[in-house]
């Protein structure tokens, strides 16, 4: 879907491309570019909103005590909300962050804007046709629909129909990119920020094509037109999409985290070099990511596993561990730079921790690594996975990467956004600031919880965990139960902290103060005076993020060999 | 900064800082520690999933359980037959919405050829509270070999969604001491 430069509508002379220019950060705006971003932010708000709340309705069910939901609703109301949170509310999302990466910091106008608009409208109707279909009660097939299990037609459909508009925003994106080297808007080499966004974007059309190279059979098949897609062959190529999806996801947050630091804190990484790499080896090691689903998958060969899950030498994990370390190195140096110099945590302890972007920045960088980073790991080994494929350890892990890790970047991303796209002030700042906080507890909790209550075996998508209708009788341990309680309790923190984003994100876009073109709002956090202890600017010193990396890489090594002690106690198998 | 072009054009050509370096040799050895962990496992460890599988339809697989059935059937649990192969075996799993067909009782420190296939959808072979979990697919026949290495009475878990009645799958294993 790349548009060359000559397919590219030029815009007609009686309609120049208009810009604005931010007093706040120089950056000059197309303001085309401006409703495009605005409109797809705003989507991807409400659909957080409506599979957020299905999200809640899922752990007060499997919280033991509360048990809420009827089966039927309950398993409905589950694949509801994978459709409305991964699916929708994170490409809504990213493709906001792409328009942004591409037209705004290139100071670009957009390619094609009524393409982009086009492309809007699909994924707008896609997801509408896919959640009418779920709600309608004949598409309870789980977000994974695997094969046999079939749902209506208009379920497949409306994510085909979603996927070609996500295809052709990306071609929009690229498009933008060729413009703004056409016309010159920048010097050198895109931003690192616009460097990880290219990343996202090609991740993102190879996971859309795989998604619609299977269920474009998969939906013809719902019509009875073709036999059924093989659930393997359905499995391998839908995981094509499912999770090497989650890999645009990183690539978008760890841009966020990046963007974050430079504003705020006027951050520059360590080393463009090391970082570029870094996100390179993303698209070079995209894993064949449906490895990870298939670990305990009959007709496979352990080979096979070992090698895609790893690619022999987990070269994309590495990428990962490489942000992990500059990301805060690169906070670490700027906070130095910015006077704040003192001992090994001085940084640190006087980060702008009321600012809810830095706030929520910095939690998703360290719940992303410490929970769904090492538990990603651990679950993708082969061996270990016997112990964990479908316990509700697996939700565990991809909450620590998707909600505590993207979803709460995204979230730290929206603060910024709003005074400089939408041109609001926050219209309840103390509401703001606490947010990242509330959502970060709960996050981190659902994760950790279902993590421990999945190591203890409790099965993933499952209604009623003692088995009160079934005609034999067992029960998980009782541990298990309080975790699965303790994941609801903090299932109702990240709701909170979710409905405190939510109305103030509304409610400023609709009612903030306003503020006018040529107006500056104070987005860098206030220097202190500058006395270098350690280091240079040009030779930045960075001794706390050396001990976080340390405490990181002793955590990961520990947890790993664990998991392989309780995997050593199971029944032998060969 | 991160959200403008580079200051140095030649930003590939400028040097990378030794915490930055160190950092990326030792992950990179970490990521083969953890490739050759699984290898050294495969060759060690006790704990490895079978690669045997062969394709088969619903009708032949459920042939073969009931042959079985019919073989070694000990006594029932509520009208389910509970069957007692001979140790060494061959004993067949058939998953079903919304059960596990037949139970097995087995004695412990044996071994068993455990066969698993699915007459409908797929289906997660979930043992508590050894924690073993397996995904069961229709048309393939997984074969693997078990070893219970501790009596007592084992249930089998459906984790994969199949259908409304998918909290109700809930098999028995039995391990004895003799």
């Amino acid at each position: 879907m790349v548009a060359t430069p000559e397919s590219l509508p030029l815009p007609a002379a009686h309609e120049e491309p208009r810009f604005r220019t931010c007093a706040s950060t120089g950056l000059k705006i197309h303001l085309a570019a401006q409703t495009l971003i605005k409109a797809n932010a705003v989507t991807a708000v409400v659909f957080l909103a409506i599979g957020g709340l299905f999200g809640l309705l899922v752990a007060l069910t499997r919280w033991p005590a509360v048990h809420l939901l009827p089966a039927d609703w309950f398993y409905l109301v589950l694949t509801a909300h994978g459709l409305d949170v991964l699916l929708l509310w994170i490409i809504f999302f990213e493709i906001a962050i792409l328009y942004f990466a591409s037209a705004v910091l290139l100071g670009s106008r957009i390619a094609a804007p009524r393409v982009a608009w086009a492309a809007y409208a699909l994924m707008l109707i896609g997801g509408l046709i896919t959640n009418v279909a779920v709600l309608q009660g004949g598409s309870t097939v789980m977000f994974t629909s695997y094969t046999p299990m079939m749902a209506a037609p208009n379920f497949y459909l409306g994510l085909i129909i979603f996927a070609v508009g996500a295809l052709v925003a990306l071609g929009v994106f690229f498009g933008t990119l060729v413009v703004a080297r056409d016309e010159r808007t920048y010097e050198g080499s895109v931003p690192l920020v616009t460097f990880g966004a290219i990343t996202a974007a090609i991740i993102a059309v190879f996971t859309l094509a795989s998604g619609a190279i299977i269920l474009i059979p998969t939906y013809l098949w719902s019509l009875g037109l073709i036999s059924m897609p093989d659930p393997l062959t359905y499995k391998l190529i839908w995981w094509g999409m499912g999770h090497s999806s989650q890999q645009i996801n990183v690539s978008a947050h760890v841009s966020i985290w990046y963007l974050i630091a430079a504003v705020v804190l006027g951050a520059k990484p360590l080393s463009e070099k090391v970082s570029r790499m870094a996100f390179f080896l993303y698209i070079l090691f995209l894993q064949l990511a449906s490895a990870h689903h298939l670990m305990v998958e009959p007709g496979l060969s352990s080979e096979w596993k070992v090698f895609n899950t790893s690619y022999a030498m987990y070269l994309a994990v590495l990428g990962s561990m490489i942000h992990g370390m500059t990301v805060p190195g690169a906070i670490e140096a700027a906070q130095r730079a910015n006077g704040y110099d003192k001992g090994l945590f001085g940084w640190l302890r006087h980060a702008p921790w009321g600012n809810p972007a830095f706030a929520g920045m910095f939690l998703s960088l360290i719940m992303f690594g410490f929970i769904g980073g090492i538990s990603g790991v651990v679950l993708g080994t082969e061996q270990i996975n016997l112990i964990m494929h479908n316990t509700i350890y697996v939700p565990g892990h991809f909450h620590g990467t998707v909600v505590a890790g993207t979803t709460l970047a995204f979230m730290a991303g929206t603060w910024l956004l709003l005074p400089l796209i939408f041109q609001r002030e926050i219209i309840w700042p103390r509401i703001a600031r606490w947010q990242p906080y509330i959502f970060a507890i709960g996050a981190g909790g659902i994760s950790l919880f279902m993590m421990g209550a999945g190591t203890l075996g409790v099965a993933r998508r499952h209604w009623d965990i003692t088995f009160a209708d079934a005609s034999m009788s067992f029960s998980y341990p009782p541990a298990a139960f309080l975790m699965m309680g303790l994941n609801g309790i903090c299932a109702l923190f990240a709701a909170t902290g979710g409905i405190m984003y939510i109305l103030t994100v509304v409610a400023t876009v609709l009612w903030g103060k306003r503020i006018a073109d040529g107006q500056a709002v104070q987005l860098a956090s206030p220097k202190a005076r500058v006395v270098t202890e350690y280091g240079s600017i040009e030779h930045p010193k960075i001794p706390g993020t050396i001990i976080l990396t340390v405490i990181f890489f002793v955590a990961f090594v520990l947890y790993y060999y664990v998991n392989w002690k309780y995997l050593a106690e199971v029944w032998p198998m060969r | 900064m991160a959200i403008a072009p580079p200051a140095d054009r030649m930003w590939w050509r400028t040097p990378v800082a030794r915490p930055e370096i160190i950092w990326i040799v030792v992950s990179f050895l970490w990521g083969l520690v953890m490739f050759f962990t699984m290898i050294y496992w495969h060759a060690y460890g006790k704990q490895n999933l079978s690669n045997e599988t062969y394709r088969t339809t619903p009708m032949k697989y459920s042939a073969k359980v009931d042959e079985m059935v019919g073989k070694f059937q000990v006594r029932d649990d509520n009208g389910i037959p509970v069957v007692r192969p001979p140790a060494g075996g061959d004993v067949y799993m058939l998953a079903r919405t919304w059960m596990w067909y037949p139970h097995i009782e087995l004695v412990k420190g044996q071994s068993y050829k455990f066969h698993f296939s699915s007459l409908d959808l797929q289906h997660g072979f979930s043992l508590q509270p050894v924690n073993v979990n397996l995904q069961v697919h229709p048309g393939y026949e997984h074969v693997l070999t078990f070893t219970p290495d501790e009596s007592g009475e084992y249930s089998v878990v459906c984790n994969e969604f199949c259908g409304l009645g998918h909290h109700l799958m809930l098999g028995k294993i039995y391990v004895v001491e003799k």
